[in-house]
């Protein structure tokens, strides 16, 4: 397993780690989603201080996220971006996008 | 040629770390950053990808990779005998997927652009897609750039 999941009252916080691509990034996705299903989290923060790789596939669960956690009304923020992978995040415009409409807020992205 | 490297493979996604892995191996061998080394790596990832998620869409079939070195260039090239792609230029525009509702971004050429000095992609509707990619890692050329580096 690539997640660890961990609720504090609203906010939960996935620990991603290992290399995030096509293969991965599904049982991510599964698993942050059966966390939200469950109903009650405003704030989603996903922390990738272990993750090693990352491909466009993780792009595509980043943003599947944000669109469920705006379509709530909640927040997504990103945590702890190693270097190699903040390199596709700001080719893909994540920040920019995020940080824009995040929740109707301007969430600033650490 | 220093090196060539064939491999074939089911066109699942449990054998995208396998190849991304196998190609970094291949270019290690011209002494890239550990920076260069993760754009070969994501590159291949997504050409693989591709293949599996587009060519074969749920389909079975396999993927073939080749890598080689000539001279301080490393070419990786990864094919399918998939559906192929209708209108490659469209394909390789940023943002733009046939596979909407998956969670893909549509970047996966784009990506492969950025990260690698050279992509050149070939598709035939109902044979499959054959991707291209090339990096050259500039070695030093004589000692006192090597020395000068090293102050």
């Amino acid at each position: 397993m690539n997640v660890e999941i961990k609720r504090s009252g609203n906010r939960l916080t996935a620990f991603l780690s290992g290399e995030i691509d096509h293969h991965s990034a599904v049982s991510i996705r599964t698993a942050i989603d059966k966390e939200l299903d469950m109903g009650n989290a405003t704030a989603l923060i996903l922390d990738f201080g272990a993750v090693n790789f990352m491909d466009s596939s993780g792009l595509g669960m980043i943003f599947g996220r944000y669109k469920k956690m705006n379509s709530s009304g909640g927040t997504l923020k990103l945590q702890n971006v190693p270097k190699p992978i903040e390199r596709i995040l700001r080719m893909a415009g994540v920040y920019t996008i995020i940080g824009i409409s995040g929740g109707g807020k301007n969430e600033k992205l650490s | 040629m220093k090196n060539y490297l064939k491999m074939s493979f089911m066109g699942i996604s449990e054998n995208e770390a396998t190849a991304r892995t196998a190609a970094a191996a291949v270019f290690s061998e011209l002494n890239p950053t550990i920076e260069q080394i993760a754009d070969v790596r994501t590159a291949v990832s997504e050409a693989v990808t591709n293949a599996i998620v587009h060519g074969y869409r749920g389909t079975s079939g396999m993927v073939e990779m080749e890598c080689s070195i000539m001279g301080d260039i490393f070419t990786v090239i990864v094919s399918d005998k998939g559906c192929g792609i209708e209108n490659l230029e469209l394909a390789m525009q940023p943002f733009y997927t046939t596979a909407k509702g998956e969670e893909r971004t549509g970047i996966g050429f784009a990506v492969m652009q950025a990260f690698m000095d050279n992509l050149e992609v070939t598709s035939e509707i109902g044979k499959g897609t054959k991707v291209t990619m090339k990096k050259r890692v500039k070695a030093f050329d004589d000692v006192s750039e090597l020395s000068a580096v090293r102050c």
